[in-house]
């Protein structure tokens, strides 16, 4: 049941967005020219753990909206800005409140200022699935913790087991507030309905026609995040985790995160 | 026995109306939020449970507490324990009623709500806490039911019933601790994550309860010629006391860990409790209220002159009431929420779309209480006659 009806969500995917929107020049342009591989697929996208790195010291105010304004665009999330009801998938936030418990009076005033992006950490052993009552939240075998809007109560315990305040909870109806005013939406992404929880998807459905993460594209010429499979020894990922101090949040809770911070 | 509830005096309908009427304004605000979603209430991205949730964990241990007159009278055979056995029991119908009530008023999606039982899953502590709750709600109408109606035909109840009562012991502690665990189980929320929780839990419950119990059987007592008896109430009030005790015991243990270890993330909900946070103070006056009204019924319900007589009972009972409210129904959810996981304060206040469904749900389970109470006592006074 679970497999057919991920397999049903691949196929919806694929079909909505259109295969037409990847052609396999790209792909081949990908491979030729020395860009990180990912295996592409007639499938898409495929990975045995897909994983994060963001390299903070890429990171500026404008490089940080870019990537927000692309996930935000493409998932037509909606601008309740600074609203406590506000939605949000990628957003920054400061060192202090991103690695609580690490900050200290003498922090080098650099990073004390930085914009630190954070978003859903994917983990390995996500709180938020172990509590869901009803399988709405689960994890795909690739490692992403997915969301089945349609298939959430909203009983918002996932919000209250996540470590990470990656959740959000549609308090109202946002068929029309898209992710900016007078901006149009996007057309393949499923209206969606108050009263539910969504979060960071790790844009499946780009990855399912063989695009990475929207907000890696996004920032793609500064790399300041790079997106890939962790189990893949050859992956950029692990090139960088190779060769740089890299830190995860609360990684004392065990929830094995698996976007990786190099400071 | 239904029929009993349909004759009643005047001040039994006028109840009845009244109680009727906040269910409808609490029905009409919940049409209003229907409509609207959960916008309408006073929760936000970070404090994502309020009033309703707590409402809920409070009830269930009201509800739990009826095995504190169960297990006597039927494991210890505490005769002075027979009349009032029945109380217990519907005023546990009621509280389930209401707590299942307020977690639909809860969900973003309540025309959903049955995919809990679509998908089944084993893993989350609210699949159980639905299985435990609506079994313990079917126990005590099935128990209270049955023996009420074999007490009514003056036979003795059937001997199946016994097994079943038997099973009402545990479940009673397993309502309570299961929901204990929706808390107690979450990573990175440092103030809910401590083992003792559902210890705390069973002993506050222990508290209300019975507290509650004491107050519905001299209400009972005023407007009925139904007697439950000086002695249960004396009983019972001594088993408030011991769990307000321990209650309050509990909850020095936590302040102990906390204080002593030092630890930030676990002290700051509790700093943000009694004194406040980063200039955020919203239930400082909550959290003081309930530790001051606790300690003085504490105080009350040692002295036995006070506890002896009924009226200062009385007093100490709603101070015991009032103050576990405050403590698991406004400032143990609430306050797990703040600080958020990014060490951000959102302080919540419910808004009066949130307060006049709250007191609907209410009303709703008082209402329930009042019909099935009305039914015990009619048949309570019909035997004694």
């Amino acid at each position: 049941m679970e497999r057919s009806r991920r397999r049903f969500l691949k196929i919806l995917g694929i079909s909505t967005l259109g295969l037409g929107t990847i052609s396999s020049v790209d792909l081949m342009a990908m491979v030729g020219t020395g860009e990180p591989t990912y295996n592409p697929t007639p499938e898409g996208l495929v990975g045995k753990r897909w994983a994060l790195v963001v390299d903070v010291n890429k990171l500026d105010e404008e490089t940080t909206q870019k990537a927000i304004e692309a996930c935000h665009r493409v998932h037509n999330v909606p601008d309740y800005d600074g609203h406590e009801e506000e939605i949000k998938w990628i957003w920054t936030d400061k060192y202090e409140h991103v690695f609580p418990g690490q900050e200290h009076a003498y922090l080098a005033e650099e990073i004390e200022e930085k914009p630190f992006l954070v978003l859903c950490n994917h983990c390995a052993n996500p709180p938020c699935c172990r509590v869901c009552p009803t399988k709405a939240t689960w994890q795909r075998e690739d490692g992403i913790v997915m969301m089945d809007q349609h298939r959430c109560i909203g009983c918002r315990y996932c919000m209250a087991g996540c470590p990470f305040g990656a959740r959000s909870f549609n308090w109202r109806d946002a068929k029309n507030t898209y992710w900016k005013e007078n901006e149009p939406p996007n057309p393949t992404y499923p209206v969606r309905g108050k009263g539910v929880v969504e979060k960071c998807n790790l844009c499946t459905e780009r990855l399912a026609v063989g695009q990475i993460p929207a907000c890696v594209e996004a920032v793609k010429d500064t790399k300041a995040i790079v997106f890939g499979d962790l189990e893949d020894p050859n992956s950029e990922v692990r090139k960088l985790l190779h060769e740089h101090f890299t830190i995860r949040r609360k990684p004392e809770l065990g929830t094995n995160p698996n976007v990786y911070y190099i400071v | 026995m239904l029929e009993t509830a349909l004759k009643g005096s005047k001040k039994y309908w006028l109840l009845v109306l009244v109680l009727f009427g906040l269910h409808g304004i609490g029905a009409t605000a919940f049409l209003y939020q229907l409509t609207k979603g959960l916008t309408v209430t006073g929760m936000n991205r970070d404090v994502s449970w309020g009033i309703y949730i707590a409402q809920f964990t409070f009830l269930v241990g009201v509800a739990a507490s009826a095995v504190m007159v169960v297990l006597p009278y039927y494991l210890h055979n505490v005769k002075e324990y027979a009349k009032v056995t029945i109380l217990g029991e519907f005023l546990a119908v009621a509280c389930v009623s209401m707590c299942l009530m307020f977690i639909l008023v809860d969900l973003g999606k309540p025309m959903r709500m049955l995919n809990v039982i679509l998908h089944p899953t084993v893993n989350s502590v609210l699949f159980w806490d639905m299985v435990v709750l609506n079994g313990y709600l079917f126990l005590n109408i099935v128990i209270g039911w049955i023996v009420l109606s074999a007490e009514r035909k003056e036979v003795p109840p059937p001997k199946w019933i016994k097994p079943v009562i038997y099973v009402s012991i545990p479940w009673a502690v397993s309502i309570h601790t299961v929901t204990a665990f929706l808390y107690a189980g979450l990573p990175g929320r440092h103030f809910w994550l401590t083992a003792i929780m559902a210890a705390r839990f069973l002993g506050s419950a222990f508290a209300s309860g019975p507290a509650l119990l004491i107050l519905l059987c001299l209400l009972v007592r005023k407007v009925s010629n139904f007697d439950p008896g000086k002695k249960a109430i004396q009983t019972l009030s001594k088993t408030v006391l011991y769990a307000m005790i321990i209650s309050i015991f509990f909850v020095l243990l936590e302040l102990f860990t906390v204080f002593y270890s030092q630890i930030p993330g676990h002290m700051h909900a509790f700093v943000y409790q009694f004194v406040g946070l980063h200039g955020h103070s919203g239930l400082v006056p909550w959290t003081w209220a309930f530790a001051i009204l606790a300690v003085i019924a504490t105080l009350m319900l040692l002295c036995p002159p006070i506890r002896e007589n009924e009226k200062t009972l009385a007093i100490a009972c709603v101070l015991v009431f009032i103050s576990l409210w405050i403590e698991k129904g406004v400032t143990l959810v609430i306050t797990g929420f703040i600080p958020n996981p990014l060490e951000t304060i959102t302080e919540y206040v419910p808004t009066i779309p949130e307060l006049a469904i709250t007191v609907g749900v209410w009303a709703t389970g008082f209402l329930v209480l009042t019909i099935l109470y009305k039914i015990a006592v009619s048949v309570k006074e019909e035997i004694a006659s």
